[in-house]
Protein backbone atom coordinates (compact mmCIF):
# COMPACT_ATOMS: atom_id res chain seq x y z
CA UNK A 1 0.00 0.00 0.00
CA UNK A 2 0.92 2.93 -1.27
CA UNK A 3 2.00 5.90 2.06
CA UNK A 4 -1.08 7.10 4.22
CA UNK A 5 -0.99 10.75 4.48
CA UNK A 6 -4.49 10.59 5.66
CA UNK A 7 -7.11 8.42 7.42
CA UNK A 8 -10.77 9.38 7.36
CA UNK A 9 -13.59 7.56 9.30
CA UNK A 10 -16.93 8.21 8.05
CA UNK A 11 -20.24 6.75 9.69
CA UNK A 12 -23.56 7.05 11.31
CA UNK A 13 -26.20 5.17 13.25
CA UNK A 14 -24.00 1.97 15.15
CA UNK A 15 -20.04 3.91 14.29
CA UNK A 16 -19.61 5.27 18.05
CA UNK A 17 -19.43 2.13 19.73
CA UNK A 18 -17.13 1.37 16.77
CA UNK A 19 -14.81 3.77 17.43
CA UNK A 20 -14.55 3.58 21.01
CA UNK A 21 -13.46 0.04 20.72
CA UNK A 22 -11.30 1.20 18.14
CA UNK A 23 -9.20 4.43 19.84
CA UNK A 24 -7.77 3.15 22.75
CA UNK A 25 -5.90 0.66 20.88
CA UNK A 26 -4.53 3.02 18.04
CA UNK A 27 -0.57 3.59 18.41
CA UNK A 28 0.46 6.63 20.09
CA UNK A 29 3.32 7.50 17.55
CA UNK A 30 0.76 8.22 14.79
CA UNK A 31 2.30 8.99 11.30
CA UNK A 32 -1.01 10.55 9.84
CA UNK A 33 -4.15 12.21 10.85
CA UNK A 34 -7.84 10.64 11.24
CA UNK A 35 -10.53 12.55 10.66
CA UNK A 36 -13.99 11.44 11.67
CA UNK A 37 -17.07 12.68 10.84
CA UNK A 38 -20.02 11.10 12.33
CA UNK A 39 -23.99 11.83 11.80
CA UNK A 40 -25.01 13.50 15.16
CA UNK A 41 -27.52 15.44 16.28
CA UNK A 42 -27.06 19.26 16.22
CA UNK A 43 -26.29 21.05 19.60
CA UNK A 44 -24.51 18.13 21.23
CA UNK A 45 -21.56 20.49 20.28
CA UNK A 46 -18.37 19.47 23.12
CA UNK A 47 -19.46 16.55 23.57
CA UNK A 48 -17.78 14.19 21.24
CA UNK A 49 -14.73 15.38 21.44
CA UNK A 50 -14.65 15.01 25.10
CA UNK A 51 -15.62 11.43 24.67
CA UNK A 52 -13.08 9.91 22.07
CA UNK A 53 -10.43 11.85 24.00
CA UNK A 54 -10.83 9.98 26.88
CA UNK A 55 -10.30 6.85 24.75
CA UNK A 56 -6.79 7.94 23.60
CA UNK A 57 -3.45 9.33 24.16
CA UNK A 58 -3.67 11.14 21.32
CA UNK A 59 -5.06 14.66 20.37
CA UNK A 60 -8.89 15.11 19.91
CA UNK A 61 -9.83 18.44 18.51
CA UNK A 62 -12.53 19.67 16.59
CA UNK A 63 -11.61 20.67 13.09
CA UNK A 64 -11.47 24.03 13.07
CA UNK A 65 -11.51 26.70 9.45
CA UNK A 66 -8.50 26.92 7.50
CA UNK A 67 -6.67 25.12 10.23
CA UNK A 68 -3.29 22.93 9.06
CA UNK A 69 -3.90 19.40 9.01
CA UNK A 70 -1.15 17.87 10.99
CA UNK A 71 -0.22 14.04 11.61
CA UNK A 72 -1.13 12.51 14.99
CA UNK A 73 -3.83 14.23 15.91
CA UNK A 74 -7.69 13.30 15.46
CA UNK A 75 -10.26 15.76 14.18
CA UNK A 76 -13.89 15.68 14.23
CA UNK A 77 -16.06 17.32 11.97
CA UNK A 78 -18.10 20.20 14.34
CA UNK A 79 -21.81 19.53 13.82
CA UNK A 80 -23.97 21.15 11.65
CA UNK A 81 -21.00 22.35 9.45
CA UNK A 82 -19.54 20.26 5.99
CA UNK A 83 -15.60 19.59 6.72
CA UNK A 84 -13.78 19.94 3.63
CA UNK A 85 -10.36 19.54 2.82
CA UNK A 86 -8.23 22.33 0.67
CA UNK A 87 -5.51 21.15 -1.69
CA UNK A 88 -2.96 22.89 0.55
CA UNK A 89 -4.56 19.84 3.45
CA UNK A 90 -6.05 22.68 5.66
CA UNK A 91 -9.65 22.45 6.53
CA UNK A 92 -13.09 24.53 5.19
CA UNK A 93 -15.75 24.62 6.59
CA UNK A 94 -19.58 25.07 4.75
CA UNK A 95 -22.67 25.65 5.71
CA UNK A 96 -24.90 24.79 2.29
CA UNK A 97 -27.28 22.49 2.24
CA UNK A 98 -27.24 18.71 3.74
CA UNK A 99 -26.14 16.26 1.65
CA UNK A 100 -27.71 12.80 2.18
CA UNK A 101 -29.97 14.52 5.11
CA UNK A 102 -26.78 15.01 6.38
CA UNK A 103 -24.41 17.85 7.51
CA UNK A 104 -21.51 17.03 7.95
CA UNK A 105 -22.18 14.96 4.97
CA UNK A 106 -19.52 12.05 4.47
CA UNK A 107 -19.53 12.34 1.12
CA UNK A 108 -18.36 15.83 1.05
CA UNK A 109 -15.03 15.25 3.34
CA UNK A 110 -14.35 11.98 1.12
CA UNK A 111 -14.74 13.74 -2.33
CA UNK A 112 -12.55 17.01 -1.21
CA UNK A 113 -9.81 14.96 0.40
CA UNK A 114 -10.09 12.76 -2.55
CA UNK A 115 -8.03 15.06 -4.66
CA UNK A 116 -6.20 16.74 -2.07
CA UNK A 117 -4.55 13.52 -0.85
CA UNK A 118 -5.20 11.50 -4.15
CA UNK A 119 -3.30 7.90 -3.80
CA UNK A 120 -2.24 8.74 0.32
CA UNK A 121 -5.61 8.41 1.45
CA UNK A 122 -7.40 5.82 3.19
CA UNK A 123 -11.11 6.02 3.37
CA UNK A 124 -13.18 3.83 5.96
CA UNK A 125 -16.83 3.43 6.28
CA UNK A 126 -18.56 2.38 9.41
CA UNK A 127 -21.86 1.23 10.59
CA UNK A 128 -25.02 3.69 9.24
CA UNK A 129 -28.76 3.51 7.78
CA UNK A 130 -28.18 5.71 5.24
CA UNK A 131 -26.09 5.89 2.08
CA UNK A 132 -23.70 8.82 2.29
CA UNK A 133 -20.10 8.22 2.13
CA UNK A 134 -20.76 5.69 -0.98
CA UNK A 135 -20.02 8.29 -3.91
CA UNK A 136 -17.27 10.07 -1.90
CA UNK A 137 -15.41 6.36 -2.20
CA UNK A 138 -16.13 6.47 -5.63
CA UNK A 139 -14.20 9.59 -5.68
CA UNK A 140 -11.50 8.26 -4.02
CA UNK A 141 -11.15 5.55 -5.72
CA UNK A 142 -11.06 7.59 -9.02
CA UNK A 143 -8.43 9.64 -7.51
CA UNK A 144 -6.62 6.09 -6.76
CA UNK A 145 -7.10 6.46 -2.92
CA UNK A 146 -8.11 3.26 -1.06
CA UNK A 147 -11.59 2.54 -0.05
CA UNK A 148 -11.87 0.19 3.39
CA UNK A 149 -15.18 -0.60 5.03
CA UNK A 150 -16.33 -2.31 8.22
CA UNK A 151 -17.75 -5.98 7.56
CA UNK A 152 -21.41 -5.42 7.31
CA UNK A 153 -21.84 -8.14 9.33
CA UNK A 154 -20.56 -6.86 11.95
CA UNK A 155 -22.29 -3.49 12.11
CA UNK A 156 -25.20 -2.25 14.19
CA UNK A 157 -26.62 -1.37 10.84
CA UNK A 158 -25.03 -2.77 7.72
CA UNK A 159 -26.97 -0.78 4.87
CA UNK A 160 -24.39 2.11 4.87
CA UNK A 161 -21.14 -0.54 4.25
CA UNK A 162 -23.46 -2.35 2.29
CA UNK A 163 -24.19 -0.28 0.38
CA UNK A 164 -20.50 0.75 -0.46
CA UNK A 165 -19.60 -2.83 -1.18
CA UNK A 166 -22.55 -2.89 -3.87
CA UNK A 167 -21.17 0.13 -5.42
CA UNK A 168 -17.47 0.33 -4.97
CA UNK A 169 -14.81 -1.33 -5.74
CA UNK A 170 -13.55 -1.92 -1.93
CA UNK A 171 -9.70 -2.77 -0.75
CA UNK A 172 -10.33 -3.76 2.42
CA UNK A 173 -13.70 -5.28 4.79
CA UNK A 174 -13.08 -5.02 8.53
CA UNK A 175 -14.18 -6.90 11.19
CA UNK A 176 -14.34 -4.28 14.36
CA UNK A 177 -11.24 -6.29 15.86
CA UNK A 178 -9.45 -5.84 12.79
CA UNK A 179 -9.53 -2.09 12.13
CA UNK A 180 -7.35 -0.95 14.93
CA UNK A 181 -4.49 -3.10 13.17
CA UNK A 182 -5.38 -2.25 10.06
CA UNK A 183 -4.87 1.62 10.84
CA UNK A 184 -1.79 0.90 13.37
CA UNK A 185 0.12 -1.04 10.25
CA UNK A 186 -0.65 1.95 8.21
CA UNK A 187 2.83 4.29 7.29
CA UNK B 1 -16.93 9.30 -14.40
CA UNK B 2 -16.51 10.68 -10.50
CA UNK B 3 -13.47 12.96 -11.34
CA UNK B 4 -14.63 16.40 -11.03
CA UNK B 5 -16.21 17.43 -14.27
CA UNK B 6 -14.91 21.28 -13.70
CA UNK B 7 -11.17 21.43 -12.75
CA UNK B 8 -9.13 23.91 -10.33
CA UNK B 9 -7.78 25.77 -13.68
CA UNK B 10 -11.36 26.43 -14.80
CA UNK B 11 -12.37 27.21 -11.39
CA UNK B 12 -9.61 30.09 -11.83
CA UNK B 13 -10.75 31.25 -15.60
CA UNK B 14 -14.08 31.46 -13.93
CA UNK B 15 -13.19 33.39 -11.22
CA UNK B 16 -11.42 36.06 -13.55
CA UNK B 17 -14.15 36.08 -15.77
CA UNK B 18 -16.54 37.59 -12.75
CA UNK B 19 -13.83 40.17 -11.91
CA UNK B 20 -13.00 40.92 -15.18
CA UNK B 21 -16.65 41.32 -16.87
CA UNK B 22 -18.85 41.99 -13.66
CA UNK B 23 -16.31 43.42 -10.84
CA UNK B 24 -16.95 40.39 -8.41
CA UNK B 25 -14.05 39.33 -7.02
CA UNK B 26 -14.23 35.71 -5.48
CA UNK B 27 -10.23 35.52 -5.60
CA UNK B 28 -10.59 35.33 -1.89
CA UNK B 29 -12.87 33.10 -1.35
CA UNK B 30 -12.06 29.05 0.10
CA UNK B 31 -11.44 27.23 -3.10
CA UNK B 32 -13.02 23.74 -1.98
CA UNK B 33 -16.35 25.24 -0.82
CA UNK B 34 -16.39 27.12 -4.18
CA UNK B 35 -15.40 24.43 -6.70
CA UNK B 36 -17.88 21.96 -5.01
CA UNK B 37 -20.59 24.84 -5.77
CA UNK B 38 -19.46 25.27 -9.41
CA UNK B 39 -19.13 21.90 -9.93
CA UNK B 40 -22.66 21.24 -8.24
CA UNK B 41 -24.17 23.62 -10.76
CA UNK B 42 -22.17 22.54 -13.55
CA UNK B 43 -24.04 18.92 -13.18
CA UNK B 44 -27.64 21.08 -11.86
CA UNK B 45 -27.75 22.75 -15.08
CA UNK B 46 -26.57 19.94 -17.40
CA UNK B 47 -24.06 21.83 -18.51
CA UNK B 48 -22.60 20.49 -22.16
CA UNK B 49 -19.00 21.57 -21.91
CA UNK B 50 -16.84 24.16 -19.96
CA UNK B 51 -17.31 26.44 -22.59
CA UNK B 52 -20.77 26.49 -22.81
CA UNK B 53 -20.61 26.88 -19.12
CA UNK B 54 -18.31 29.73 -19.40
CA UNK B 55 -19.76 31.33 -22.21
CA UNK B 56 -23.13 31.67 -20.51
CA UNK B 57 -21.71 33.34 -17.35
CA UNK B 58 -20.09 35.68 -19.24
CA UNK B 59 -22.73 36.27 -22.24
CA UNK B 60 -25.95 35.71 -20.58
CA UNK B 61 -26.60 38.62 -17.51
CA UNK B 62 -29.75 36.26 -16.14
CA UNK B 63 -27.75 33.18 -15.95
CA UNK B 64 -24.68 35.28 -14.41
CA UNK B 65 -27.13 36.23 -11.65
CA UNK B 66 -28.32 32.58 -11.23
CA UNK B 67 -24.20 31.52 -11.17
CA UNK B 68 -23.21 33.87 -8.12
CA UNK B 69 -26.53 33.30 -6.28
CA UNK B 70 -26.15 29.67 -6.18
CA UNK B 71 -21.82 29.40 -5.84
CA UNK B 72 -22.76 31.47 -2.53
CA UNK B 73 -24.17 29.97 -0.02
CA UNK B 74 -27.04 31.42 1.28
CA UNK B 75 -28.50 28.77 3.56
CA UNK B 76 -29.90 30.65 7.21
CA UNK B 77 -32.62 29.38 9.77
CA UNK B 78 -34.22 31.58 12.07
CA UNK B 79 -32.85 31.51 15.58
CA UNK B 80 -29.91 29.42 14.80
CA UNK B 81 -27.70 28.24 17.48
CA UNK B 82 -30.58 29.50 20.03
CA UNK B 83 -27.93 30.17 22.88
CA UNK B 84 -26.77 33.23 20.87
CA UNK B 85 -29.67 34.85 20.32
CA UNK B 86 -30.69 34.08 24.28
CA UNK B 87 -27.13 36.19 24.89
CA UNK B 88 -28.48 38.94 22.41
CA UNK B 89 -31.79 39.20 24.13
CA UNK B 90 -30.12 38.48 27.86
CA UNK B 91 -26.85 40.65 27.77
CA UNK B 92 -26.07 42.70 24.09
CA UNK B 93 -29.14 44.16 23.52
CA UNK B 94 -30.16 45.42 26.88
CA UNK B 95 -26.78 47.36 27.22
CA UNK B 96 -27.80 48.59 23.48
CA UNK B 97 -31.06 49.75 24.78
CA UNK B 98 -29.84 52.28 26.96
CA UNK B 99 -28.65 54.29 23.77
CA UNK B 100 -31.52 56.60 22.19
CA UNK B 101 -31.01 54.83 19.29
CA UNK B 102 -29.36 51.68 18.14
CA UNK B 103 -28.00 51.18 14.60
CA UNK B 104 -27.16 47.45 13.70
CA UNK B 105 -25.50 45.68 10.91
CA UNK B 106 -26.22 42.12 9.53
CA UNK B 107 -23.49 41.17 6.56
CA UNK B 108 -24.35 38.39 4.66
CA UNK B 109 -27.81 38.11 5.46
CA UNK B 110 -28.89 36.24 2.65
CA UNK B 111 -33.02 35.59 2.80
CA UNK B 112 -33.36 37.59 5.55
CA UNK B 113 -34.50 35.23 8.56
CA UNK B 114 -31.76 36.35 11.23
CA UNK B 115 -32.76 39.82 9.93
CA UNK B 116 -36.58 39.09 11.38
CA UNK B 117 -35.07 37.27 14.15
CA UNK B 118 -33.27 40.43 15.81
CA UNK B 119 -36.56 42.29 14.80
CA UNK B 120 -38.43 39.81 17.22
CA UNK B 121 -36.65 39.95 19.72
CA UNK B 122 -36.11 43.96 19.56
CA UNK B 123 -39.79 44.30 19.41
CA UNK B 124 -40.19 41.88 22.89
CA UNK B 125 -37.35 44.39 24.54
CA UNK B 126 -39.39 47.08 23.44
CA UNK B 127 -36.47 48.08 21.53
CA UNK B 128 -37.79 48.28 18.16
CA UNK B 129 -39.20 51.67 17.83
CA UNK B 130 -35.95 53.43 17.99
CA UNK B 131 -33.52 50.41 16.01
CA UNK B 132 -32.61 50.22 13.01
CA UNK B 133 -31.18 46.82 10.94
CA UNK B 134 -29.03 47.28 7.81
CA UNK B 135 -29.48 43.62 6.47
CA UNK B 136 -26.77 43.57 3.65
CA UNK B 137 -26.06 40.73 0.91
CA UNK B 138 -24.56 40.97 -2.38
CA UNK B 139 -26.62 38.80 -3.49
CA UNK B 140 -29.96 41.46 -5.12
CA UNK B 141 -32.13 38.09 -5.61
CA UNK B 142 -31.98 36.85 -1.95
CA UNK B 143 -32.56 40.25 -0.77
CA UNK B 144 -35.84 40.53 -2.51
CA UNK B 145 -36.67 37.09 -1.15
CA UNK B 146 -35.64 38.63 1.98
CA UNK B 147 -38.08 42.02 1.84
CA UNK B 148 -40.59 39.84 1.26
CA UNK B 149 -40.56 38.56 4.55
CA UNK B 150 -42.19 34.90 3.40
CA UNK B 151 -40.57 31.43 4.51
CA UNK B 152 -41.19 28.12 4.82
CA UNK B 153 -44.44 26.84 6.64
CA UNK B 154 -42.98 23.39 7.03
CA UNK B 155 -40.05 25.12 8.97
CA UNK B 156 -41.79 27.16 11.89
CA UNK B 157 -41.75 23.86 14.12
CA UNK B 158 -37.97 24.22 14.30
CA UNK B 159 -38.42 27.98 14.07
CA UNK B 160 -40.80 28.16 16.95
CA UNK B 161 -38.20 25.73 19.11
CA UNK B 162 -35.11 27.43 18.44
CA UNK B 163 -36.95 30.83 19.76
CA UNK B 164 -38.37 29.41 22.82
CA UNK B 165 -34.99 27.81 23.25
CA UNK B 166 -33.51 31.21 22.51
CA UNK B 167 -35.74 32.75 25.75
CA UNK B 168 -38.43 33.70 23.94
CA UNK B 169 -42.11 33.64 26.07
CA UNK B 170 -44.41 34.44 23.46
CA UNK B 171 -46.56 32.87 20.85
CA UNK B 172 -44.45 32.41 18.37
CA UNK B 173 -47.04 31.91 15.67
CA UNK B 174 -48.49 35.41 16.50
CA UNK B 175 -45.62 36.73 14.39
CA UNK B 176 -46.41 35.09 10.75
CA UNK B 177 -50.29 34.65 8.99
CA UNK B 178 -50.03 30.99 7.72
CA UNK B 179 -50.53 31.68 3.75
CA UNK B 180 -51.01 28.24 1.84
CA UNK B 181 -47.30 26.81 2.54
CA UNK B 182 -45.93 30.29 3.39
CA UNK B 183 -45.80 31.85 6.83
CA UNK B 184 -45.68 35.95 6.19
CA UNK B 185 -43.98 37.41 8.86
CA UNK B 186 -45.94 40.79 9.92
CA UNK B 187 -45.26 44.21 8.19
CA UNK B 188 -43.97 45.70 11.71
CA UNK B 189 -41.14 43.70 11.84
CA UNK B 190 -40.00 44.38 8.56
CA UNK B 191 -40.54 48.16 9.29
CA UNK B 192 -36.95 48.59 10.82
CA UNK B 193 -35.36 46.64 8.74
CA UNK B 194 -33.35 47.92 5.43
CA UNK B 195 -32.06 45.08 2.61
CA UNK B 196 -30.03 46.75 0.69
CA UNK B 197 -26.59 45.28 -1.67
CA UNK B 198 -23.37 45.37 -0.23
CA UNK B 199 -19.99 43.26 -1.32
CA UNK B 200 -17.91 42.88 1.79
CA UNK B 201 -15.19 42.16 -0.83
CA UNK B 202 -15.11 45.46 -2.86
CA UNK B 203 -17.67 47.79 -0.72
CA UNK B 204 -16.56 49.93 2.38
CA UNK B 205 -18.15 51.27 5.25
CA UNK B 206 -21.28 53.01 5.08
CA UNK B 207 -22.22 54.13 8.64
CA UNK B 208 -21.28 53.04 12.56
CA UNK B 209 -23.21 50.79 14.10
CA UNK B 210 -23.18 49.53 17.72
CA UNK B 211 -24.02 45.77 16.49
CA UNK B 212 -22.44 44.32 13.73
CA UNK B 213 -23.38 40.22 13.04
CA UNK B 214 -21.57 38.23 10.35
CA UNK B 215 -22.18 34.69 10.99
CA UNK B 216 -21.19 32.21 8.85
CA UNK B 217 -20.04 34.09 6.38
CA UNK B 218 -15.99 34.08 7.02
CA UNK B 219 -15.61 30.65 7.20
CA UNK B 220 -16.29 30.69 3.24
CA UNK B 221 -13.05 33.33 2.77
CA UNK B 222 -9.31 33.01 3.05
CA UNK B 223 -7.64 34.17 5.97
CA UNK B 224 -6.42 37.20 4.38
CA UNK B 225 -10.09 38.23 2.77
CA UNK B 226 -11.48 37.59 6.32
CA UNK B 227 -8.90 40.23 7.61
CA UNK B 228 -10.05 42.99 5.27
CA UNK B 229 -13.56 42.43 6.59
CA UNK B 230 -13.02 42.22 9.98
CA UNK B 231 -10.65 45.59 9.56
CA UNK B 232 -14.04 47.01 7.54
CA UNK B 233 -15.94 45.76 10.41
CA UNK B 234 -14.12 47.59 12.88
CA UNK B 235 -14.01 50.88 11.35
CA UNK B 236 -17.99 50.40 11.48
CA UNK B 237 -18.06 49.50 14.54
CA UNK B 238 -18.42 52.57 17.72
CA UNK B 239 -16.60 52.09 20.63
CA UNK B 240 -17.94 49.38 22.61
CA UNK B 241 -20.19 48.25 20.44
CA UNK B 242 -20.42 44.70 19.75
CA UNK B 243 -19.30 42.19 16.90
CA UNK B 244 -20.98 39.07 16.36
CA UNK B 245 -19.46 36.16 14.53
CA UNK B 246 -20.89 32.37 13.82
CA UNK B 247 -19.32 29.33 16.02
CA UNK B 248 -16.89 28.35 14.57
CA UNK B 249 -15.68 31.57 13.34
CA UNK B 250 -13.07 34.46 15.60
CA UNK B 251 -11.11 37.19 15.02
CA UNK B 252 -8.16 35.86 17.28
CA UNK B 253 -6.14 35.49 14.26
CA UNK B 254 -6.86 39.00 13.13
CA UNK B 255 -5.12 42.34 14.17
CA UNK B 256 -7.83 43.92 15.67
CA UNK B 257 -8.47 41.06 18.32
CA UNK B 258 -6.36 43.73 20.72
CA UNK B 259 -9.31 46.27 20.69
CA UNK B 260 -11.56 43.32 21.59
CA UNK B 261 -12.44 41.45 24.46
CA UNK B 262 -14.97 38.22 24.44
CA UNK B 263 -17.59 37.85 26.00
CA UNK B 264 -17.71 34.09 27.92
CA UNK B 265 -18.92 31.12 26.10
CA UNK B 266 -19.93 33.39 23.45
CA UNK B 267 -18.51 34.16 19.58
CA UNK B 268 -19.35 37.82 20.52
CA UNK B 269 -16.45 40.32 21.26
CA UNK B 270 -16.75 43.95 22.67
CA UNK B 271 -14.84 46.57 21.49
CA UNK B 272 -13.12 47.91 24.31
CA UNK B 273 -10.43 50.71 23.03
Amino acid sequence: MNRCDAFIIGGSAGSLDVLLKVLPEIRADLPFPIIIVIHRKHGADSLLPDLLSSRTTLIVKEADEKEQIVAGTIYIAPSDYHLLIEMDRTFSLDYSEKVNYSRPAIDVTFQTAAEAYKDKLVCLLLSGSNADGVKGLKTVKAWAGKAVIQDPDSAQVAYMPEQAKKHVEIDRILRIEDVAEFINLLR
Amino acid sequence: MELPVVNDEQVEILLSDLLEQYGYDFTGYSRASLKRRIIRLYSLDKALSFAEFRYKVNNDSAYFKRFVEQITVNVTEMFRDPQFFKTLRETVLPKLGTYPFIRIWLAGCSTGEEAYSISIVLKELNLLHKSLIYATDLNPSVLEKAAQGMFALGQMKQYSENYIAAGGTMDFSGYYSANYSLAKFDEELRRKIIFSTHNLVSDHSFNEFQLILCRNVLIYFDRDLQNNVLELFDESLEDLGYLALGTKETIDFSPINKKYKRLPANKIWRKVS
